[in-house]
């Protein structure tokens, strides 16, 4: 832990910050679910959804929109979670989208389903007739997602309107709307990437061995090292190489960067993060598109 | 690992106008803190070139939608993180242009702190009055102002304790708790984080180490406990069938298991049996824990009833007075109809009648003026169509304050404090 003091006080405040909220979605929407990637964040989600409504079961299902460019390790570990904890378990794919022509898969060596999925969560939330679909979007993310409320208003389209929110006071979460529209919720709005990973240290949650150090086919891109997938196109000067890495973000597989590293224990990754001078999602070759790739996904209606 | 939640997060908020250097005060606590990355310093270093700026622009740190860059402005509350061995810090970052006053209520509201820049150049002006009048009627714990742009003003002890004259007897008019004056250059870093060479007559301390120091711990000894019932636990298996649980977060000092508890509005008593927290037993809960309570009494509970303790019960209330900031474009309706918004609690609402509006610049009081429109603030009466169980905001924050909501657009329209 070197030279970096750990200092975990301020997590039994973000906790119950976070637990307020979950309840407040129960209480205040009809139809929730809860955005389940198989990352460390929405992990965290359901553990903190747990806590909130002990000993009841989570009173909203999980859903998960696939983009069937998944790492295994991720769906496996989803499933299983969903069973231990008795959740219901929605899955959503991409791949259907594409088949109806809703959306269409994009073409060269950057392609991602990433953006993609912004059409199939749409779809599911009109689908489910959901009315609010709670994310693990953080504002130390990226700098679009530093305005975002944590009851955040989507109008009929799904859309997004960063110059009209709602101003939001105290703790008093105004999540009233028309029919049609829906609600996006971060109850872990406050928390940065150190306090998700010291919170999963000092709770003890289990996490999918993607994020501790394996061994890994990889290449690197734009100065980020992408999992290969045999799917993936190379660029001809691009080598696949096997390395010791580890995820610091789960996401689509085509777009998630991973770390070099031999952290194999949560206080090893902790003291990595501490460390580190490099945001999470400088690893994401999806915010690496342009300056605004971030805000301009979420005013369509990404997570 | 024990927590200790009074010393680790920090909430504050700042003011200052556009020229005051607020985002480059921020930007410099985040990068003297060493709290930026390198991809983000990276990132607008080549914006700052692109647009032509010699230095690094901090500001386009806080500034984060497309239209802020374009146009150099902030529009809304950002939020920032950092932290340093000692604390973690929550900066809720308000604009200085004209939605002023709307998000300035709305940063303090979740805050512990204020800071608000003064150009030492210009001492107190109108916009100082009005940040700190708002700062002190949102109650916060701590007021530091920073006198920034001292090397404008060749670090000047004699112009410094002219401003700090003037800052405390504005700070005393508006009622302010608990004030902290420090001279600072944002733009080159003089007590900021590190303590300034410029500025050796200076004995207090800089910013960051009185933002890392300073008390904010909640009065646990305050006798206003209040809980409101956000929802109910019913599990629906065989292990748990008969628990029932209250799930709320406890505001104001502590509740005890035994203790002697009365119902709201059904003023029904009853006994706390339980405090449940995943399974861990516990015998106490302070202000700010999110708990389920379980009472020794069945007793016909839900959502926006609140629990306290049978000797200090909150005003039962069908009409009150707040001091209201509007917020929405359209004007207040004078006997308009509203929902409010109390803790877990939503009724119907009229404004009955409007007392004074104040003017925020010079805090003269005027009771003719009775057109409310966006950032006004005006102490007004409610009348509510059922009770809502209030307490004064400067006693609870959570019991003593309320939104409102515009029924036909759902938008939040303004935002009270309760005063008795």
């Amino acid at each position: 832990m070197s030279d970096f003091k750990i200092n975990t006080n301020h997590l039994k405040l973000l906790e119950d910050e976070a637990i307020f909220v979950m309840r407040e979605i129960a209480a205040q929407f009809e139809r929730p679910a809860l955005l389940f990637s198989g990352g460390k964040d929405s992990i965290v989600l359901v553990h903190l959804a747990r806590k909130a409504f002990w000993p009841a079961k989570i009173p909203f299902p999980l859903m998960h929109i696939d983009t069937g460019h998944n790492f295994d390790e991720t769906i496996e570990f989803r499933d299983n979670l969903a069973k231990e904890f008795g959740c219901e378990l929605l899955v959503k794919y991409v791949q259907d989208s594409i088949d109806q022509g809703k959306a269409v898969e994009e073409k060269g060596v950057n392609a991602s389903r990433n953006k993609l999925q912004t059409v199939t969560l749409l779809d599911a939330i009109e689908e489910e007739k959901l009315d609010c679909a709670i994310g693990g979007g953080r504002r130390d993310e990226e700098k679009a997602r530093a305005k975002e409320r944590f009851f955040s208003h989507r109008d009929e389209f799904g859309q997004w309107d960063p110059k009209n929110q709602r101003p939001e006071l105290w703790n008093i979460f105004n999540g009233r709307k028309n029919m049609g529209e829906h609600f996006r919720v971060f109850p872990i709005s406050n928390w940065t990437e150190l306090d998700v990973w010291q919170y999963i240290m000092h709770e003890n949650i289990k996490l999918p061995n993607l994020y501790y150090t394996h061994k890994r086919k990889v290449f690197e891109r734009d100065g980020v090292w992408l999992a290969w997938a045999p799917f993936m196109e190379l660029k001809s000067t691009e080598v696949v190489k096997e390395l010791d890495v580890r995820c610091r973000t789960i996401g689509d597989i085509t777009c998630t960067g991973v770390t070099l590293s031999t952290a194999n224990t949560l206080n090893e990754i902790v003291s990595e993060i501490a460390a580190s001078r490099i945001t999470e999602r400088g690893g994401r070759a999806d915010d690496k598109r342009s300056e605004a790739a971030m805000e301009d996904r979420k005013k369509e209606g990404y997570f | 690992m024990e927590l200790k939640p009074e010393i680790g997060l920090l909430r504050f908020t700042t003011a200052g106008s556009v020229d005051d250097g607020k985002s480059t005060l921020i930007g410099r606590l985040l990068y003297d803190s060493k709290s930026i990355f390198e991809d983000q310093l990276e990132n607008i270093t080549e914006t700052s070139k692109r647009k032509g700026n010699e230095e690094v622009d901090l500001s386009l740190l806080t500034d984060g939608l497309r239209a802020e860059r374009e146009q150099g402005i902030t529009i809304d509350v950002a939020y920032r993180y950092f932290s340093t061995p000692n604390r973690k810090f929550i900066i809720a970052d308000t604009p200085g242009h004209i939605q002023y006053t709307r998000n300035m209520v709305t940063g303090a509201s979740t805050a512990d702190v204020a800071v608000i820049l003064i150009d030492a150049r210009n001492g107190v002006i109108e916009q100082s009055i009005r940040h700190t009048f708002i700062a002190a009627l949102l109650d916060m714990k701590h007021i530091i102002f920073c006198i920034n742009k001292m090397d404008l003003v060749d670090f000047s002890e004699q112009k410094f304790n002219e401003i700090e004259a003037d800052v405390k007897s504005l700070a005393k008019n508006v009622g302010a708790r608990s004030i902290h004056i420090i001279p600072i250059s944002a733009k080159f870093g003089d007590n900021v984080v590190d303590k300034s060479e410029n500025l050796k007559w200076f004995n207090g301390e800089t910013l960051l180490h009185l933002l890392e120091t300073v008390r904010i711990a909640d009065d646990y000894n305050s006798k206003f406990v209040r809980f409101p019932v956000q929802y109910v636990i019913r599990p629906q298996s065989d292990k748990y069938h008969d628990f029932r649980g209250y799930a709320g977060r406890v505001s104001g000092g502590k509740l005890f298991v035994g203790d002697k508890v009365t119902v709201l509005p059904s003023m029904l008593t009853s006994k706390i049996k339980s405090i449940e927290d995943f399974g861990n037993e516990r015998y106490d809960a302070k202000s700010g824990d999110s708990i389920t309570i379980c009472l020794e009494d069945d007793i016909d509970i839900s959502r926006g009833n609140m629990i306290v303790p049978s000797d200090n019960l909150p005003e039962v209330a069908k009409e009150f007075n707040v001091m209201m900031c509007w917020f929405n474009e359209k004007p207040m309706l004078a006997k308009g109809k509203y929902i409010l918004r109390h803790s877990t609690n939503e009724v119907k609402a009229i404004l009955s009648s409007i007392n004074t509006k104040l003017n925020i610049n010079t805090l003269e009081e005027d009771t003719e003026d009775k057109e409310i429109r966006m950032n006004d603030i005006a102490n007004v009466t409610i009348k509510v169509a059922s009770p809502v169980f209030i307490d004064d905001y400067k006693n609870n924050h959570v019991s003593g304050s309320i939104i409102l909501i515009d029924e036909a657009t759902n938008e939040t329209v303004a935002a009270g404090m309760v005063v008795k």
